[in-house]
């Protein structure tokens, strides 16, 4: 059902539909502390490519793609579409959605649950007008089936009048899919679009993210807490913490020879029979309206604590020196004092 | 529905959906035994007030043409409710009297609920200072003591009918509108209105293709709540003597009993009846409101 | 007080937990619906069993009748023995004493099980004032904090309310409650879904401490075969209310009988694995409403190996290898 999808013939540099520049968000928290969620993100999303985003919770993944949705403006650094800057005007924005679409985190709770299937499925194509431009001059009516078809939903006419409660989980998302398709964008962002689905669902998904790259060209972001997702779909990685980027490279490259301590662990916790010596990092992520001082990761870091970090001289500089904005193009790197 | 069926337009879709949600809340509704018993219970009141001329003579509300005696005690001079101080039939005023007591309550809790859910979702869904304005004159609304309020409006607009509504409706929308905006604050931050944003929607989609629709259930709910209190209202009105003098109201009825000291010579049918209806007439309102906030409150319904 | 025949504390070697072919079906409206269809499970002290399936499978509602807490409306049958008591059948007083003590449940959604309104040191120590009522007030709140450093929390966190912990510490605090009368045994229903995986990693930890530690029978539910394996004994897979493969944890994962344990294996990949590379693996279709189960094998409709065969009758479990009851016909067949 999914072996047709082959690797993305690398993709130049200069296929970068969607870029974050220097973003930082910044919110006030309820204690009146600003909490910078964002700290300085560089990332590029390619057409053609499926990047992933991962770090535990809490580590900024959901706030950078509401940003680069646009639902949150970076208090400093741009979000950058087709080369140019974000424009936040009700209808830059408007134009912007329909070119950019994200499925958001809580699939249960993204339906409204007083609209049909076919209604939240078509509110997407009523807001832009998409059955006037139709290249094939099809109704309404026909896009919305084409669209839940193409996410697997089929025959789309059995579930038009299906309410979010008559469906299961792996169908809403289904259905949140299908409405965010049915717009063509050029990127999709999906927002842990498998974590709170039955393991049995997730590769039907999985495969159907894969199937918009391979065939519809689209640029797909994926954030995600499952390296193991990462493995099966990502041609890109960027590992998170505490509102960086803290490593970055190709798939293969950040989860066969990861370089940040940080990635080392998360892969090392990834449950499985013959595993590598799990590093279970003690604690969460910290509130970002506290951000450690030198590398932000350095209180958990496990390299530092076992001593490496002293042995190679850099013990001083993990808990002083700031680290770098990792850029958003380039080989892999990683953000780490040791790397 | 099989796959072979035609493409369906969006009109019949959204005309079978109406469809579906209607005959589903009923199915739930007629489970309701409270529910249902008020449902009778107003559909009865609804019907004496409806078909009163039918019931009872108008002419029998005159003084002039009272045929009874003074106060006579039910059941004497073919009088089921006795008399009173005119001679006129308890009856007779019991029946016409609800036409006014439903009236002014149901076109007082019209204006108070359209009022209400305005600036409800409002204060709720718009941030900023209108928002701060709207929610500070609704606190303010909430906390001005009703009766003294009503004697000021009442005695500068006049005792009439008309005013007597006017009076209820403003001075009974802030609770609604209290209840409307915390459900537009909680609804606005569901993940639904959200995707909307993200699918290109504005403030104006927003608001009523999501939000409206998710807080209407509550405010059709607190309506039959809120007629119940207005009709308590225009009671207390009527029986302070603030209401229209020229027409006969279960409170105005309530009034002229204790005028002439029905409680003290014992004349019990004077005022039981009217109070009775008065009770049972809220009775009503308040088991289908309870009924319907059960229905399209979720989180008060089993699975 | 309570009249908890002494045979069950000094026969150790009997399981603390043995359900004994339990089938359970909820009446519904639309008619009588079967979640659980002849169940067949033991927990030994010490062990960890691990019970997988996705949902709807009747997981939860299997673990709804080992302290007797279904739904009204859901009739029971066969025997649920905790400590050779059937909990189904025992007094209001004995089942009372059962609860919490002898074995308690971590349930599922760890955010929803929590009052919001009380701090959680209170809720810990609810249990603990019912069951030992004459601790003094010093003596339960000493007990609170060792229960909080004992899943890993300081004990100070006592006085927070949920919403001011994250999904992880909720699901700690969930476990503290579940160990505050030092119950023998314990089940956690779905104690990971929705955690993060350094979370979920650190709660698995916890839970094998706590067995290698305590010596507790402990019963894991989850949908995620992979998080089993790591951590459990003896693996069960569910599927539509029956059992239809059990065997130790390596087996089940690495070398599954069934179609269905198979695809549930396959479904997160070996991260390094080429064959995985751009080949998600999972299964098409929904599983079955319990209500209008397929004729013969339930799972044949979603199973890639069926045959015409399959639809003729439910496949008995049937010991395929000494410890491996598998519900196939087609298993050994190429
Ligand atoms: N609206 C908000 N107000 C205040 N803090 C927020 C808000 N949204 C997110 N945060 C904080 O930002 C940090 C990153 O959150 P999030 O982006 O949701 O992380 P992730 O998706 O990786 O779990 C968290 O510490 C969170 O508490
Ligand atoms: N209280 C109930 N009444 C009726 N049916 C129920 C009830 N609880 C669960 N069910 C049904 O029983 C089946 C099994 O549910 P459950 O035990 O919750 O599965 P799981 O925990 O594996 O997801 C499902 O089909 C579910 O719809
Ligand atoms: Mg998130
Ligand atoms: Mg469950």
């Amino acid at each position: 059902m999914s072996a047709a999808a082959v690797p993305a013939p690398d993709p130049a540099p200069d296929d970068v539909v969607l870029e974050a520049r220097g973003v930082e968000v910044e919110f006030v928290t309820r204690t009146g502390h600003a909490a910078r969620a964002l700290d300085g993100v560089d990332l590029s999303v390619r057409r053609g490519e499926v990047l992933a985003i991962v770090g535990e919770s809490g580590s900024g993944k959901t706030t950078l793609a509401r940003t680069l949705m646009g639902l949150e403006r970076p208090t400093r650094g741009e979000v950058v579409f087709g080369g140019a800057p974000l424009d936040y005007s009700f209808r830059g924005l408007k134009a912007y959605r329909s070119r950019v679409q994200m499925v958001l985190q809580d699939a249960a709770g993204s339906l409204n649950p007083r609209q049909t299937v076919y209604e939240s499925v078509a509110e997407g194509i009523r807001l832009h007008r998409r059955d006037r431009s139709d290249e094939q001059g099809r109704s309404e009516a026909e896009l919305v089936a084409a669209a839940l078809a193409e996410s697997g939903l089929r025959p789309p006419e059995r579930l038009f009048l299906r309410y979010p409660h008559e469906l299961s989980g792996g169908q809403k998302q289904r259905v949140l899919i299908a409405g965010a398709l049915a717009l063509r964008p050029e990127v999709l962002l999906a927002d842990e679009p498998v974590s709170s689905l039955d393991a049995s669902i997730r590769g039907e998904i999985l495969a159907l993210l894969l199937r918009f790259r391979q065939e519809l060209g689209m640029g797909v972001a994926v954030v995600t807490h499952d390296l193991g997702l990462a493995w099966n779909i990502a041609d890109r990685i960027a590992v998170m913490y505490l509102g960086r980027v803290v490593e970055c490279g190709t798939t293969e490259e950040v989860l066969t020879a990861p370089r940040h301590p940080y990635t080392q662990a998360l892969l090392s916790v990834v449950p499985e029979i013959e595993q590598l010596e799990p590093v279970v990092l003690t604690g969460e992520v910290p509130d970002p309206s506290r951000i450690p001082s030198g590398c932000r990761f350095h209180p958990r870091c496990p390299k530092l604590a076992d001593g490496t970090a002293d042995r190679a001289g850099v013990a001083g500089d993990c808990v002083g020196t700031p680290l770098p904005v990792l850029p958003a193009t380039g080989d892999h790197r990683a953000a780490c004092h040791l790397a | 529905m099989s796959a072979s069926t035609p493409a369906l337009t969006p009109r019949q879709v959204t005309r079978r959906r109406r469809a579906d949600a209607v005959r589903r809340s009923w199915a739930s509704f007629r489970s309701h035994r409270s529910g249902l018993f008020g449902l009778a219970l107003l559909t009865f009141f609804l019907l004496v007030a409806l078909l009163a001329p039918l019931l009872a003579d108008g002419e029998g509300l005159e003084v002039t043409k009272a045929t009874g005696g003074v106060l006579e005690s039910p059941g004497s001079g073919g009088y089921v409710l006795g008399t009173d101080e005119n001679g006129r039939s308890i009856v007779t005023l019991l029946i016409w009297g609800s036409r006014i007591s439903l009236f002014v309550g149901l076109l007082a809790t019209v204006i108070s609920m359209v009022i209400g859910t305005l600036v409800g979702l409002m204060s709720g869904f718009f941030e900023g200072w209108p928002a701060r304005i709207l929610y500070r004159v609704t606190e303010w609304f909430l906390v001005i003591p009703f009766i003294p309020l009503a004697i000021v409006l009442a005695t500068v607009l006049g005792r009439s009918l008309i005013n007597i509504v006017i009076v209820i409706g403003i001075t009974g929308w802030a609770s609604t509108a209290m209840l409307i905006r915390s459900q537009t604050l909680s609804i606005k931050e569901r993940p639904y209105v959200e995707r909307a944003r993200v699918l290109g929607a504005g403030r104006w989609h927003q608001m009523s293709r999501h939000v409206l629709p998710n807080v209407m259930p509550m405010v059709f709910a607190n309506t039959t709540l809120t007629v119940a209190l207005a009709i308590l209202a225009e009671t207390t009105l009527s029986f302070l003597g603030l209401g229209d003098p020229t027409r006969v109201s279960w409170g105005s009825m309530l009034e002229d009993a204790f005028d002439v000291g029905a409680m003290t010579t014992g004349a019990w049918w004077y005022i039981v009846p009217p109070g009775v209806c008065v009770v049972l007439v809220v009775l009503a309102f308040t088991l289908v409101g309870q009924a319907l906030e059960e229905i399209f409150n979720p989180r008060l319904r089993g699975r | 007080m309570s009249a908890v025949p002494e045979t069950a504390l000094s026969e150790r070697t009997e399981p603390l937990l043995d359900l004994r072919d339990v089938t359970v079906t909820y009446r519904t409206s639309e008619g009588p619906l079967p979640a659980v269809r002849g169940v067949n499970l033991t927990v030994a002290p010490g062990q960890v069993v691990g019970l997988a399936g996705e949902s709807g499978c009747g997981k939860s509602t299997l673990v709804s009748t080992v302290l007797r807490l279904q739904p009204s409306g859901a009739k029971v049958e066969g025997e649920v023995l905790v400590l050779g008591q059937d909990v189904q059948t025992v007094g209001w007083g004995a089942l009372r004493a059962l609860r919490w003590a002898e074995a308690s449940i971590v349930f599922q959604g760890a955010l929803h099980s929590l009052n919001p309104v009380q701090r959680i040191g209170a809720q810990i120590a609810e249990p603990i004032t019912v069951h030992e009522p004459d601790l003094g007030d010093a003596a339960v709140q000493r007990r609170v904090e060792e229960l909080l450093e004992q899943v890993g929390l300081p004990g100070a966190r006592k006085r927070a309310y949920p919403h001011q912990l994250s999904g992880g510490q909720r699901q700690r605090v969930m476990i503290a409650m579940a160990l505050a009368c030092r119950p023998q045994l314990i089940v956690a229903d779905e104690p990971t879904t929705a955690l993060d995986v350094m979370v979920q990693a650190q709660i698995l930890d916890l839970l094998r401490d706590l067995v290698r530690d305590l010596g507790v029978g402990l019963l894991i539910i989850s949908h995620d075969l992979s998080v089993l394996a790591d951590v459990c004994d003896r693996v069960l897979v569910m599927y539509a209310g029956r059992v239809v493969e059990s065997g130790t944890a390596a087996q089940a994962f690495t070398d599954p009988l069934h179609p269905y344990t198979a695809a549930l294996s396959g479904a997160f990949p070996r991260i390094g694995d080429p064959a995985a590379r751009y080949a998600p693996a999972g299964l098409a279709g929904d599983p079955p409403d319990p209500r209008e189960l397929p004729p013969g094998c339930s799972f044949a409709p979603r199973c890639p190996r069926a045959v015409d065969r399959c639809t003729e009758a439910e496949p008995p479990l049937l010991e395929v290898a000494p410890g491996r009851p598998v519900a196939c016909i087609r298993v050994g067949e190429p």
